[in-house]
């Protein structure tokens, strides 16, 4: 399907195939990724870290690991990871001042299995400071620019990652998904991107936003990678006490292409005022074509979703203002020094971090005091379980549920920045699967009318990936779409 | 009742336990290593750090609650609770809220002979802080220009008991810190040394007029390093509130210090200046829910408990309450006084030996119990010894000092220094008579009928017969000399 291209430019499964019959090696396709970032990254800014000579040393030694014949399916295969997700020896910032110097002596789980497994680590990406934000302008070290128009944004938080794998920078990627942070960019570059059920895959080294909602999430190019890079890091760990025992699928037997008799149920409340009529318009035929290929399309209610937005922002900004209060100056990262140890870490938290975050941390902490706990974090935490009973109740009825990823495609840079509340509207159909802790993905399924992409999530219940995978591969290849963005036309360096 | 004032006390005491490793990682958990030697990414609270809840800790709580008598809740939440420190890695600590894993139990304390009983509010789990050292040229705090932290302590686990305000003077609540201490010990839980930080106490007092139901002012003493300092402070604070009262004086609550030198308290902050500690869920521990069966098979395991022992030693051992109370308050002694019995010891005496001889001479040498060469066997042969005559209790404590030095059997002391008592009157007789010789005073006093001197004449025979001669017959034989004349 995609002969022609740049090696930086297929899927990980076909490059896994090129790399098994010794057609490519895992050296190449790297250096592939790289000329690309040269070419790009000085429009794009997705990456914070680059690193090159470990991801070229990881890549020889994956190619001898793949020619003894016993590689799994990850190895050499060039990954970028998003910048809250911990590597050991490799500077890790979560976008933030106060950690620009930070260098965990530790890697997080996820990357640890991939590591494990082969894979090689390009760099770390750039994402919204401490994954606040839903336009990856929030990074104290400058905006993600959307591949597909440059005056755009990629979406956030997880930005970096998604327009990384969008440009060719990198042939997936991980990222984060607090609120929405996987999904949402992922629909505005394009790209697949999935969010597992809380849980499924361990948070032990992710950096924490808010979590009771964080998860690790994947983008790719299709739904096989997807599930490819979901089977390697899946699964109970140790070191994650909310992570879950159960035993992990076979993710790739899920990829039947045959959604027959399936039920798909088209969320109602995710069609109404503000969302771009493009948008539910290709949401919409993509539904047509589930339904041709047998499934039984009906409509469903989640009647909370309203008041799941308000309950988010009160639930992430407290524990943010938990998580977020150990960066003091006292052990790691900045430090602006002060009279005492009270000023210090008052000077240091100023100048460290930027003003949304500092917005959510003041959020958090009014919602957790004395007298208003029970008013907000209380209340919110109330909404959560409705949500919930909305879900098993849709759930009852249907196998899994569908709605656009974004009420938009992506907006112009600076089109929200001073009005955090239409910021905070564009993750109101993926924060509600957060609350509940239920698995979803966004698959891209056309273009508006400028040229942008349409994304489509799909929702399943807790540990159903297998449904998501199997409707989202099943889409996929109906609809066939041949999606390449502008910012990597002509940059062709490695040949095909 | 001075005053016709009335106190009211409830202790908070937080226990270290004495697991291997730390309460959320696997640091080893121990006292007195290298500053930041014991630390990992989780107990450093390193950015993406997770705690996994330490399960022989869960154990260890669970049994302090069974021994407590508390209901083990089937559902407990650990919560976070918030403030800003430079000692603690997260700025926040892994505690628990309202829902704690023991609540509603007692602890049964002896004062005076008397039993009281205290109420256990609540039983929680949570993580130690790190040590803050300050330093300056000048060693002063105040003029402090760096703070060292030691983060061997953070993590480590840590269990709150609160009490009810069930405690009504300074010395029930020694007693009341004392069986608690007791109680841990023979768990086996921690170390409890107040003067490590393995057992801290803080007290809160209030005063009301006797007979009235509501509380006083509540005010919360901190610094209290010893079951000493915890009395001196609360009888310190208990005038301090009364004369306060006594003068028409308004109490405020508020945080006190106790300072150890003066003996006196002084405010550390007022309730105006109390955090706000917005404890919320701690989003990284799912609920503890212990198993059932678990936690019985836990009490059917727990060992025979400090109020058990001494009433069983009491009632069936016929002890006094005081020598009772002392050895079931120690779990090595109440061995090594139970093996000593085992040995055919007579119960009365080797409890008295080992409370009042034996603790002397362990204390006056700086030896624990535990530690010391003398052992049950040595004991119930100075009681054999000296209940069949053998010995005399002057020569049966030279010969106990002697086995604490060197280990050797009591009968090998006994025969290497010629401590067998002397029964034969005619050696009697001797020094008797050398004794009346050399102290005509003593011996003129006596005749004209002050009976007393006798014992110092007694004394001067054992010394001379170098405690082997059998007092009661030096007594006898004295009388008869002195009367027959
Ligand atoms: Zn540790």
């Amino acid at each position: 399907m995609t002969e022609g291209r740049d090696l930086c430019d297929r899927s990980a499964s076909e490059l896994a195939e090129l790399l098994r019959r010794g057609e490519a090696s895992s050296v190449e396709v790297t250096r592939a990724c790289l000329a690309r970032m040269d070419a790009l990254e000085p429009r794009l800014n997705a990456y914070l870290t680059r690193t090159d000579d470990l991801a070229l040393e990881q890549a020889a030694r994956a190619d001898e690991r793949i020619a003894s014949g016993d590689a799994p399916a990850v190895a050499g295969i060039p990954l970028a990871l998003k910048d809250v997700l911990s590597t050991r020896g490799v500077r890790t910032t979560c976008g933030s001042r106060i950690l620009e110097t930070y260098v965990p002596p530790f890697d997080c789980t996820p990357w640890a299995r991939l590591s494990e497994a082969g894979s090689v680590l390009l760099g770390k990406t750039n994402c919204d400071e401490f994954a606040m934000g839903s336009s990856n302008e929030n990074s104290a070290f400058g905006p993600v620019r959307n591949p597909w128009d440059l005056d755009r944004v990629p979406g956030g938080s997880s930005g970096g990652s998604a327009a990384a794998v969008a440009a060719g920078e990198a042939v997936w990627a991980l990222g984060t998904d607090t609120g929405g942070s996987v999904r949402q960019p992922a629909a505005l570059c394009g790209v697949v991107g999935l969010k597992p059920t809380y849980g499924l895959v361990s948070r032990y080294g992710l950096i924490a936003f808010a979590s009771s909602l964080d998860t690790v999430g994947t983008f790719t190019r299709s739904v096989r990678d997807a599930a490819v890079l979901l089977q390697a890091i899946a699964g109970k760990d140790p070191m994650d006490a909310t992570s879950l025992p159960d035993p992990v699928p076979d993710y790739l037997a899920a990829l039947t292409g045959e959604v027959r008799g399936l039920r798909v149920g088209v969320i109602t409340e995710a069609f109404g005022e503000g969302v771009q009529p493009a948008v539910a318009a290709g949401v919409r035929a993509a539904v047509d074509r589930l339904a041709d290929l047998g499934a039984d399309v009906g409509e469903v209610s989640l009647p909370h979703t309203d008041y799941a937005l308000s309950a988010y922002y009160l639930i992430a900004p407290s524990e943010a203002s938990s998580n977020l209060a150990r960066y003091d100056g006292v052990r790691y990262g900045l430090r602006v020094e002060g009279r005492d140890s009270v000023e210090m870490m008052a000077r240091t938290r100023g100048a460290g971090f930027g003003p949304e975050v500092k917005r959510r941390i003041m959020l958090g902490t009014y919602a957790l005091s004395a007298g208003y706990y029970e008013a907000y974090y209380g209340q919110a935490q109330k909404v959560r379980t409705l949500i919930i009973r909305d879900y098993d109740a849709a759930f009852a009825r249907y196998d899994v549920l569908v709605s656009p990823t974004s009420p938009t495609t992506a907006f112009r840079l600076g089109e929200k920045v001073d009005d955090p509340l239409a910021m905070y509207l564009s993750d109101v159909f993926t924060i509600p699967a957060n609350l509940a802790g239920v698995p979803a993905i966004s698959v891209p399924v056309g273009l508006d009318e400028t040229g942008l992409p349409i994304g489509l999530q799909l929702t399943a219940p807790v540990l159903r990936e297998d449904l998501l995978l199997r409707v989202a591969d099943a889409l996929e290849r109906e609809l066939a779409l041949d999606l390449r963005c502008p910012a990597i036309a002509g940059q062709g360096q490695s040949g095909a | 009742m001075a005053g016709g004032y009335e106190t009211v006390i409830g202790l908070e005491c937080h226990v270290e336990l004495s697991t291997a490793t730390k309460m959320f990682c696997g640091c080893r958990n121990e006292f007195g290593a290298p500053p930041n030697t014991n630390v990992c990414p989780v107990c450093l609270g390193l950015p993406g750090s997770l705690p996994v809840p330490n399960e022989r800790a869960i154990e260890y709580i669970v049994r302090i609650g069974l021994a407590l008598d508390c209901e083990i809740a089937p559902r407990s939440v650990f919560h976070r609770k918030n403030y800003f420190y430079p000692d603690m890695p997260k700025n926040f600590q892994i505690s628990q809220y309202d829902l704690p894993v023991c609540v509603n139990g007692h602890l049964d304390i002896e004062v005076d002979g008397e039993v009281r009983r205290v109420g256990i509010t609540r039983v929680h789990m949570e993580e130690d802080t790190g040590k803050t050292t300050h330093g300056s040229a000048s060693g002063r705090i105040h003029e402090a220009d760096y703070a060292l932290v030691d983060y061997n302590r953070a993590g480590v686990p840590l269990v709150e008991i609160v009490s009810e305000p069930d405690i009504r003077t300074p010395e029930e609540a020694g007693a009341y810190l004392r069986e608690l201490r007791a109680t841990l010990e023979a768990l086996g839980v921690s170390d409890v040394r107040m003067e490590e930080g393995s057992l801290r106490c803080d007290a809160n007092i209030s005063t009301r007029r006797v007979g009235e139901e509501g509380f006083g002012v509540k005010v919360e003493i901190k610094n209290l390093n010893s079951i000493r300092s915890l009395e001196r402070a609360l009888r310190y604070e208990q005038e301090r509130q009364r004369a306060a009262l006594e003068a028409g004086e308004t109490l405020v609550q508020e945080t006190r210090h106790f300072d150890e030198d003066r003996g006196t308290t002084h405010t550390l902050r007022s309730k105006e200046e109390a955090f706000d500690y917005r404890y919320f869920p701690e989003p990284d521990l799912p609920p503890l829910e212990p198993d059932r069966a678990w936690v019985e098979a836990l009490r059917a395991s727990l060992p025979e408990l400090p109020a058990a022992k001494r009433a069983r030693y009491e009632r069936e051992l016929g002890l006094r309450p005081e020598p009772a109370v002392l050895l079931a308050s120690s779990t090595v002694q109440a061995a090594f006084f139970e093996e000593a019995v085992a040995l055919g010891a007579d119960p009365v005496a080797a409890a008295n030996w080992i409370t009042q001889d034996l603790a002397g001479m362990l204390n006056k040498a700086k030896v624990e119990l535990a530690e010391a060469k003398v052992t049950p066997r040595h004991v119930a042969d100075v009681v054999r010894l000296v209940a069949d005559g053998t010995i005399s209790a002057t020569g049966a404590k030279q010969a106990l000092e002697v086995a604490l030095e060197t280990g050797e059997e009591i009968e090998a002391i006994v025969e290497a220094r010629g401590l067998r008592q002397v029964t034969d009157t005619a050696a009697l007789a001797a020094w008797v008579d050398e004794v009346i010789a050399s102290n005509p005073g003593p011996v003129e006093q006596y005749r004209a009928g002050k009976q007393g001197v006798l014992g110092f004449l007694v004394g001067q025979v054992m010394k001379r017969s170098g405690g082997s001669a059998d007092p009661r017959a030096v007594n006898e034989l004295l009388r008869e000399r002195l009367s027959g004349g």
